[in-house]
């Protein structure tokens, strides 16, 4: 286990160090940092101070190496638009966006995993013929025309629900701002999590139901049927486990990638979170700002795929981290 | 009365134009205790009619016509409900292979609880105690830390011993106690030794004879090898083509053949070769499902075919042997009981 996690740190650094690359190699193209900060009426001296002090003048290659120890101390730079180290600004945006991707993701499972093993048991009825007609036009339909419907349907049209923002947040043992264990908070939650769930749910019942089919195919599932084992237990315990294990690996991907489909949705609800703090960023040219996002994103992606890699081991045993035990 | 019978069995596949016939009319008997083997070349029939016994032939597969009788209640007409109850119960089954046979993602002992405890009612302790006792029963080493491995933890013999203790775990022997109707009365093995190799496989099936002995099980065995056949079945029945062509007691079949298709295959046993010489193959093969030749469907291969073989598929004949079908054996027949009727003395 120890092996493993130091294996992932390693790959988890040598990813950083990629993204803290690309982050400095952008960040010249994306506009003048200082015509943002000031204002109209600041004189060019000024300006040349500000520039000066920033160390913006110095070779990029300095300006990077400065960056690359300050990320190895946990400083990931100063935002300039926030005055406020960067990592804190991202890290008080986190709660918003680790929530609104969980709840998703939750309504994925619980959508994608009966519709898939439905259209896979009964591929000729007419629900998994719907089902899969449906999923069709949700692979096809970009999240910010699903979001705007759903807006304007439940928000505007029919008035029950609220269309942006995060509504009324508790804090959880004090460092956690959560909308989960309150009504508002819970009620602004829905439309956006279901538009960022729209995204996924269709990709994942086809998956399901394509290796269930393949799976329902082989001798051990014949020899459960000639068990006479009842047949919930097959479909939902000897099949859906065997199922899952292709499930897992491209899931865990795609949940990955889910953080990036938060840009988009947390832009159009006015969601408080990471996304729409990197959007803003971007218009105000908040490079150390730009860089830290990239940075939290890629730790992640890490912390997810490792995730992914133990649930599966405990899923499949016939493959075990070396030195863990389930 | 027997304990299964099987009458004008068909088979047939669904196409989209007309639907292809995998077993032809194939009736045959099973006594308490009787242990019979179904020979034949892969393509043959055998494994869909293993299927068809207990209602789990795959898609498109449907059985088309003919009764199956177990115990005296026809089988064939069973909701899916009640098919729960007969199998595993009544009739268990061993697989081919059984490095496929078991599920990968399930512990063996989970996997012969869920066997015992869909039709008993039996406390999880109970069970366990069962299983590990069946596990010992089929000689496997320390039987109570196999229950809680994995199937790719143990080997393919292993694994087969495991299935065998699978299909024994509702044997009255054990469970007595709980009900006398829980014990297998049929066990349909489906080339249980054929992924594994020769000595594994004469271990296997010493054990599943002397099991099937013990328990008065009786046993149907599927196979291709009549080395397979006979050392553990009484009788014989030869499959072609979706058809049985030959039956009768195992040693009169194996010493006496009757059915050149039959000669044919006892003939292409390593056994019968020289050292350095070739196998007497039949040549040809078995002929696909949607290509069925007419009349006899051997007649392609067969050494001795004449028109008529092509015309109309032969019937039955007693050769004193076996039972046949085939014109070449029936006017075999007919020219002995000529000269025995004394009437060529002339």
């Amino acid at each position: 286990m120890v092996s493993f996690i130091g294996r992932r740190l390693c790959q988890a650094l040598f990813v950083l160090l990629i993204i803290s690359v690309v982050s400095f190699v952008i960040q010249d193209n994306l506009g003048d940092p200082v015509r943002q900060m000031v204002g109209q009426s600041v004189s060019l001296q000024e300006r040349a101070a500000l520039q000066q002090e920033l160390g913006l003048n110095d070779p990029l290659l300095q300006q990077y190496g400065r960056f690359l120890m300050g990320a190895l101390q946990g400083d990931l730079g100063m935002s300039y638009y926030y005055k406020q180290p960067t990592l804190d600004v991202i890290v008080s945006r986190l709660p918003a966006t680790l929530e609104l991707s969980f709840c998703a993701l939750l309504l994925v499972i619980i959508l994608a995993t009966p519709l898939g093993v439905i259209a896979a048991i009964h591929p000729k009825s007419l629900l998994s013929r719907a089902v899969l007609f449906i999923s069709t036009l949700g692979l096809s339909i970009p999240i910010f025309i699903v979001a705007v419907f759903l807006m304007y349907f439940f928000a505007i049209e029919w008035r029950v629900l609220p269309s942006f923002g995060r509504g009324e947040t508790t804090s959880f043992l004090g460092l956690w701002q959560t909308g989960l264990f309150n009504k508002d908070g819970l009620r602004h939650l829905l439309l956006p999590s279901f538009s960022l769930a729209f995204v996924l749910t269709p990709i994942f019942i086809r998956l399901i139901r394509a290796e269930m089919q393949d799976v329902l195919q082989s001798d051990f599932i014949r020899y459960a049927w000639s068990k006479g084992i009842s047949a919930p237990r097959i479909y939902f315990l000897h099949a859906l486990k065997n199922t899952m294990l292709p499930v897992i690996t491209v899931g865990g991907i795609q949940a990955g990638t889910l953080v990036a489909y938060t840009i988009l949705t947390e832009s159009i609800f006015q969601w408080p979170g990471m996304g729409l703090l990197f959007m803003e960023a971007v218009t105000r040219v908040d490079v150390p700002l730009i860089s830290a996002y990239l940075m939290v994103v890629g730790v992640i992606f890490v912390v997810t795929n490792t995730l992914v890699d133990v649930v599966y081991s405990m899923v499949n045993p016939r493959v075990r981290i070396p030195g863990y035990s389930a | 009365m027997s304990l299964l019978s099987v009458n004008g069995l068909s088979v047939k596949f669904r196409q989209r134009h007309q639907d292809l016939v995998a077993l032809h009319d194939v009736s045959f008997s099973l006594d308490r205790g009787e242990r019979i083997a179904i020979v034949g070349e892969s393509g043959a029939g055998k494994s869909v009619l293993g299927y068809a016994l207990v209602n789990l032939l795959m898609k498109p597969g449907y059985i088309d016509a003919g009764s199956v009788q177990f115990d005296g209640r026809e089988l064939t007409k069973l909701s899916p409900k009640q098919w729960q109850g007969i199998r595993g119960k009544k009739i268990a089954m061993i697989f081919q292979d059984p490095m496929v046979t078991l599920n990968p993602v399930l512990t063996i002992g989970a996997q012969m609880i869920e066997a015992i405890r869909s039709h008993t009612r039996i406390a999880y302790k109970d069970a366990r105690k069962l299983a590990i006792e069946k596990l010992a029963h089929v000689r496997i080493s320390a039987p109570s830390q196999r229950f809680d491995q994995f199937p790719h933890e143990l080997s393919g013999g292993m694994r087969q011993r495991v299935i065998i203790a699978i299909a024994l775990l509702l044997n009255p022997e054990i469970i007595i106690a709980i009900a006398l109707l829980l014990n297998p009365e049929i066990i349909i093995a489906d080339e249980p030794t054929t992924a594994l190799d020769v000595t594994i496989q004469a271990e296997i099936l010493q054990l599943l004879k002397q099991i099937c002995a013990d328990n008065g099980v009786a046993l149907i065995l599927i196979t291709h090898d009549f080395g397979v056949v006979s050392r553990i079945a009484e009788r014989t029945f030869v499959m072609y083509a979706g058809r049985i062509v030959e039956q009768g007691p195992t040693l009169e079949i194996i010493n006496d053949p009757q059915h050149p298709y039959t000669q044919g295959l006892l003939n292409a046993l390593p056994q019968m070769a020289l050292p350095g010489q070739r196998l007497n193959q039949i040549k040809g093969n078995m002929p696909p499902l949607n290509d069925q030749p007419s009349g006899c469907a051997f007649h392609p291969r067969c050494p001795y075919a004449e028109e008529r073989c092509r015309q109309s598929p032969p019937g039955f004949v007693f050769s004193g042997v076996s039972t046949v079908a085939c014109y070449v054996v029936e006017d075999m027949l007919s020219e002995f009981s000529q000269y025995d009727g004394g009437d060529s003395y002339e």
